[in-house]
């Protein structure tokens, strides 16, 4: 439907060239920490685009989903421990605890919706969290140093140049495929249903079985990023899983636009983009951040992707009609 | 003469208050049947109670030949049971032609399908272009349902009902607060719609009611008083006393 690039999209397009040339700009200037910073943004750019699936498209507000991120990490860091250090052990492992666990708190969770959903699937991320810190034979509290990075083939994880290469690879396929999804039966049924659910079923359609999908397709995504991670740290620790991370993902996806497409990736550069700047000027960054996290929610619902789409007309609900106006270049009508 | 959709002693309380008493009634293949009844008659409860979205408290509800009281709205759909809301209810953000085309998807097959656009369905793009087309919305068919008009609205909820390529159309006041042009327009898609499918009709507007009905059944406080032709209605003189009161009814 909207495949074609948009002026919206330039600017993430762009940005996403450069960071395929960014590991080596930063071996040229032997600057490895950029390559390990930027590969964490990705990171993060997939598990945001993860949490979008349920979160943008389905409007399903998790505030859990580091209880997959954590689920990917020790699906590196468990059979790591036990001197497994083959990838495709980690990633079944990954991709069958996720699925589960998704599969079961996302048949819990989605018998209620709204607030009763959010706390929810808290209470499943802090079960989980709680789970592992108790641990105390894997590290516990302190977590997990992982001394034999994910395998496949031959291929190791060990390097931050080699999980930044995944990263990127699977992020721009992510994004592909969300751009795809958005107007596919899937995912315009999941939009339907965060616009009007009841409507939803009088077409035909059971909502609930497209959204649980959608929660374990999310969950299963969150957890790769989670694994990218465990790899990129060689260490896994439950403080990734605390519903402040959950927290952070949801921000990510809301600050960069949610359901749209380059939102979650959008918003993790920003996110952790301005933490970083802020963090080397003042220790409490985090009062300045939430001013501008203040300043893009009242700008919209439509985030960073809706901002740079905005000036010339686009087709998104966001960029439309009233709101319009406010801009002085949309002097310029069609 | 077989029924299409049938209810047997159908019957839903809420407490102490019974919204549909009672009520067995038939509508058989192929007509067009209407419902009339004062304000708080219990005809949006009964319309619930026969899509699907509200399960009633003893009785049974037959849609072609088969027992779908414990069948959800999303599988009456699926079987050709196809409503329209009275209070508009269409997807904001999409498209007339994707507000149809989804309509018509859903009814047909699933949605599990994450790579390929909706709009690439060619078997589901010509049933909701059909829809549209006879809810006259051909000219509006990419604009977002937002973009639309309060009369506009209605008929793209009629378009959806009929890209679904329904068995049957439950049409909850489809020319409710529309003006009288729109409602004159809506009375001609009607009748245009007559016999090519099973329509249950709930409206206000007697003119309409009348001019368009085989049959009609009056409910009265849950209860269904009478049913019968459009003249067995008009003459009937309970209906004339409880419902129409000592207006004449339509001339």
């Amino acid at each position: 439907m909207r495949m074609s690039l948009r002026t919206g999209d330039l600017v993430p397009v762009v940005l996403l060239a450069g960071l395929a040339l960014l590991p080596f700009a930063a071996a040229a200037a032997d600057e490895p920490f950029f390559t390990t910073f930027f590969a964490r943004v990705l990171i993060y750019a997939i598990a945001a685009t993860a949490l979008n699936v349920a979160l943008g498209l389905g409007g399903l507000v998790s505030l859990g989903h580091a209880l997959f991120l954590g689920l990917g990490m020790y699906s590196v860091a468990l059979p790591a421990h036990f001197g497994i250090a083959n990838g495709w052990v980690h990633l079944a492992a990954c991709v069958a605890s996720c699925g589960v666990v998704g599969l079961l708190t996302g048949y819990v969770s989605l018998r209620t919706s709204g607030i009763a959903f959010i706390m929810i699937t808290l209470a499943f991320a802090q079960m989980g969290y709680f789970l592992v810190v108790s641990l105390k034979q894997f590290g516990g509290d302190d977590g997990m140093a992982i001394s034999a990075a994910s395998e496949f083939f031959g291929f190791s994880l060990s390097s931050g140049n080699a999980v930044y290469g995944v990263a990127f690879c699977l992020l721009v396929a992510l994004t592909v495929w969300i751009a795809r999804l958005r107007s596919a039966p899937f995912g315009v049924t999941l939009r339907a249903g965060r616009q009007n659910a009841r409507r939803v079923a009088s077409v035909g359609l059971a909502l609930s079985r497209y959204q649980l999908t959608a929660y374990v397709l999310s969950a299963v995504l969150c957890g790769l990023a989670g694994m990218l991670l465990a790899n990129l740290n060689a260490y896994a620790s439950p403080s990734s899983m605390s519903w402040m991370v959950s927290g952070e993902l949801i921000v990510m996806v809301v600050l960069g636009g949610m359901g749209s497409v380059f939102g979650p990736f959008l918003g993790a550069v920003a996110f952790l983009g301005i933490e970083e700047v802020l963090k080397a000027f003042t220790e409490h960054w985090m009062a300045l951040f939430g001013l501008l996290i203040l300043g893009v929610a009242l700008l919209g619902k439509a985030g960073i992707a809706g901002l740079l789409a905005r000036p010339i007309r686009s087709n998104s609900p966001a960029g439309r009609g009233a709101k319009a106006p406010l801009l002085a270049e949309s002097g310029v009508r069609p | 003469m077989s029924a299409l959709l049938q209810t047997e002693k159908l019957t839903k309380r809420y407490g102490a208050l019974v919204v549909t008493d009672d009520v067995s009634l038939e509508v058989q293949a192929g007509e067009l049947h209407a419902i009339i009844g004062p304000n708080g008659a219990g005809k949006t409860t009964l319309i619930n109670q026969l899509s699907g979205e509200l399960a009633p408290n003893s009785g049974s509800v037959r849609f072609a030949g088969k027992d779908v009281t414990a069948t959800g709205i999303d599988g009456r759909a699926r079987q050709g049971l196809l409503r329209s809301y009275q209070i508009t209810s269409v997807f904001d953000e999409f498209t007339v032609r994707e507000n149809a085309t989804l309509a018509a998807l859903g009814t047909q097959r699933h949605a599990f399908s994450f790579w390929t656009s909706l709009l690439g369905d060619k078997e589901a793009l010509a049933a909701a272009d059909e829809g549209i087309a006879a809810a006259g919305l051909a000219a509006l068919a990419d604009s977002p349902a937002s973009d639309l008009g309060y009369g506009e609205r209605r008929q793209l909820e009629l378009a959806m009902a009929l890209a679904a390529r329904p068995r049957f159309l439950l049409l909850d006041e489809p020319m409710a607060g529309m003006s009288v042009q729109e409602s004159a327009a809506v009375v001609t898609l009607l009748q245009s719609l007559k016999r090519k499918y099973t329509i249950l009709l709930v409206e206000h507007d007697m003119n309409a009611v009348f001019a368009l009905a085989d049959r009609i059944s009056v409910l009265v406080y849950g209860k269904l008083l009478v049913t019968g032709t459009p003249e067995e209605i008009r003459n009937n003189a309970e209906v004339r006393a409880i419902y129409l009161g000592e207006e004449e009814v339509v001339a």
